[in-house]
């Protein structure tokens, strides 16, 4: 290897004048954490809604949940970013299109919704998985109480889907976290794109990427240890022991 | 379980960055071409006229044309008539990596020369001044820099561009939104579809984008530059002085004797694939850096 490696070069300034180069990674984990917490709350409720909707016994119901479920799940998520970005604004009215184009900030609304919207389709699947792994005897019960379907959802059947698909949710959390990296090929200043401009300014592309390496490892493993207390805190005794 | 993961992995990271130099074996580049006969020029897909597929999806371009005659030379040198030249594509984010694991011997592409790039590799000398301006709708009737006060201005993300564009938004107070585009094309194309008043890009790329979209006419760049006219150059690895000297002879006889020449082989007339004229014209700077061989890094030495 002829590579002159520069740990040092974190330190230095950037010719973007505003700060060091390590700033310029920090300010990049910072918009990765914020379109990913974003993102996650979108995928999670939507995701949660289609999720009961799947789960109903009505086929059209679950037609309708493929209608949402399927494309999200089968178009890869560049494409996806690329269709948001780029071909919505030319379909709808060109004054609301015209709107979009210019929004400030453009690629981070459009990165919280893309890779929201892909991942509540995974976590659709999820919950409606969770919903139908419970004993189909709850619903029954819960109606034989005098609740509404509704309420029994809120009360009987959700707490307990949830509970059962907290494991893979965390997975789904942790693949939103590194999703947000796509983005930056609509130009979103994230993590990936900050060490890509790093190691364009500076040709120090190892160090770069060694950084934007760690700063992922830290973040998902401190996700994957909230995930691991909510886990704990929300474990039933005596539930699922049998 | 965990820290018995991250620890191997430091520990790759540190070996790593213990054993620089290994590849810096004597004779380097030279010898290494020596040894497998065989040379790899790192090539771009997509910076016409510098380096680009044509219509048979073969590499071609000025700065490959100025590379193969330092192949040429090293032929010569080494008295190896039957060295394989090999072309491998690169991107901006490859080069690097490539460069330093001995992938790629040259990069022949659109590479800025500059005094931060040298502490990681180092260029022969200079085949191209740039300066970066911006590009709008005639309609738009763009003109100064102060023009684009308030307006939605896209660059290249990554680029030494968006760091001029956003230094003279502050400088002047422009209150400029400035957004970056993942690459060039789509930098233009912001500008066409009215996502962005203007596109911030070295003006060799622009003249290239817009002589081959739709329609030509519908674009005009700013008279303003941001920046001094940059220097590109040949990129090579750094502390192997042998073969920086034969890349340095070669090109500097090359620019001299043919250098007005090969302008206007790929500046001047209609190049492949698609016959597009790029029609830039040699400025007094450009003639002067052809006449005058160097590869200093300071835009100010290469002032007409």
């Amino acid at each position: 290897m002829n590579y002159h490696w520069n740990w040092g070069i974190f330190l230095e300034p950037s010719p973007e004048g505003n700060g060091t180069y390590g700033q310029m990674l920090l300010s990049g984990l910072w918009m990765t954490l914020q379109v990913s917490v974003l993102a996650w709350t979108l995928a999670l409720c939507a995701g949660s809604c289609v999720g009961v909707v799947r789960s109903l016994p009505s086929a059209w119901a679950r037609r309708l949940s493929d209608v949402w479920i399927e494309p999200l799940r089968n178009i890869p998520l560049l494409v996806q970013l690329f269709l948001w970005y780029f071909v919505l604004p030319e379909l709808i009215p060109e004054t609301w299109g015209d709107w979009l184009k210019q929004l400030p900030n453009a690629p981070f609304y459009n990165a919280v919704v893309g890779v929201g919207l892909f991942m509540s389709a995974r976590v659709a699947v999820q919950v409606a998985t969770g919903l139908a792994a419970l004993p189909r005897g709850q619903m029954a019960a819960g109606l034989a109480l005098g609740l509404t379907p509704g309420q029994t959802y809120r009360y009987v059947l959700l707490p307990m889907a949830f509970r059962v698909v907290l494991p893979p949710l965390t997975s789904e959390l942790i693949n939103t976290i590194k999703n947000t990296s796509v983005a930056l090929t609509i130009g979103l200043a994230e993590l990936t794109a900050r060490a890509r401009a790093v190691q364009e300014f500076s040709f120090q592309v190892f160090e770069a990427f060694a950084a934007a390496t760690l700063g992922y490892l830290a973040i998902n493993l401190l996700a994957t240890l909230a995930m691991r207390l909510i886990e704990r805190q929300a474990r039933l005794p005596g539930y699922g022991k049998a | 379980m965990r820290k018995a993961l991250l620890l191997p992995i430091l520990g790759l990271f540190i070996g790593l960055t213990t054993q620089t130099h290994t590849a810096d074996a004597p004779g380097g580049t030279l010898q290494k071409i020596k040894e497998t006969k065989l040379i790899t020029l790192g090539v771009r897909d997509s910076s016409a006229p510098f380096s680009y597929l044509d219509a048979q999806q073969k590499h071609t371009g000025y700065a490959i044309e100025v590379c193969l005659r330092i192949v040429a030379a090293v032929k010569k040198e080494l008295n190896l008539p039957d060295i394989k030249v090999e072309m491998t594509s690169v991107t901006s984010a490859t080069r690097i990596p490539l460069m330093a694991n001995g992938t790629i011997d040259l990069e022949c592409g659109s590479t800025t020369n500059n005094a931060e790039r040298q502490k990681q590799v180092t260029f022969t000398n200079t085949h191209f001044l740039t300066a970066s301006v911006f590009v709008a709708k005639k309609s738009a009737n763009l003109k100064r820099i102060d023009d684009l006060k308030g307006k939605t201005v896209v660059s290249t993300a990554g680029s030494t561009n968006i760091v001029q564009l956003e230094k003279a938004n502050a400088e002047r107070k422009l209150g400029i939104t400035v957004i970056p585009a993942k690459d060039h094309a789509e930098g233009l194309l912001m500008v066409e579809t009215g996502r962005a008043a203007a596109f911030v890009m070295d003006d060799v790329i622009i003249a290239g984008l817009v002589a081959g979209a739709k329609d030509p006419g519908m674009f005009a760049l700013g008279s303003e530059p941001f920046s001094r006219p940059e220097p590109y150059g040949i990129m090579l690895r750094k502390d192997d002085p042998a073969f920086k000297a034969i890349a340095d002879r070669v090109t500097a006889e090359v620019f001299k004797k043919d250098g007005e020449a090969l302008y206007k082989k790929w500046f001047l007339s209609p190049i492949p694939p698609k016959n597009i004229n790029m029609n830039l014209a040699l400025t007094p700077a450009m003639k002067k850096a052809l006449a005058n061989p160097s590869s200093n890094p300071d835009p100010a030495s290469y002032a007409d």
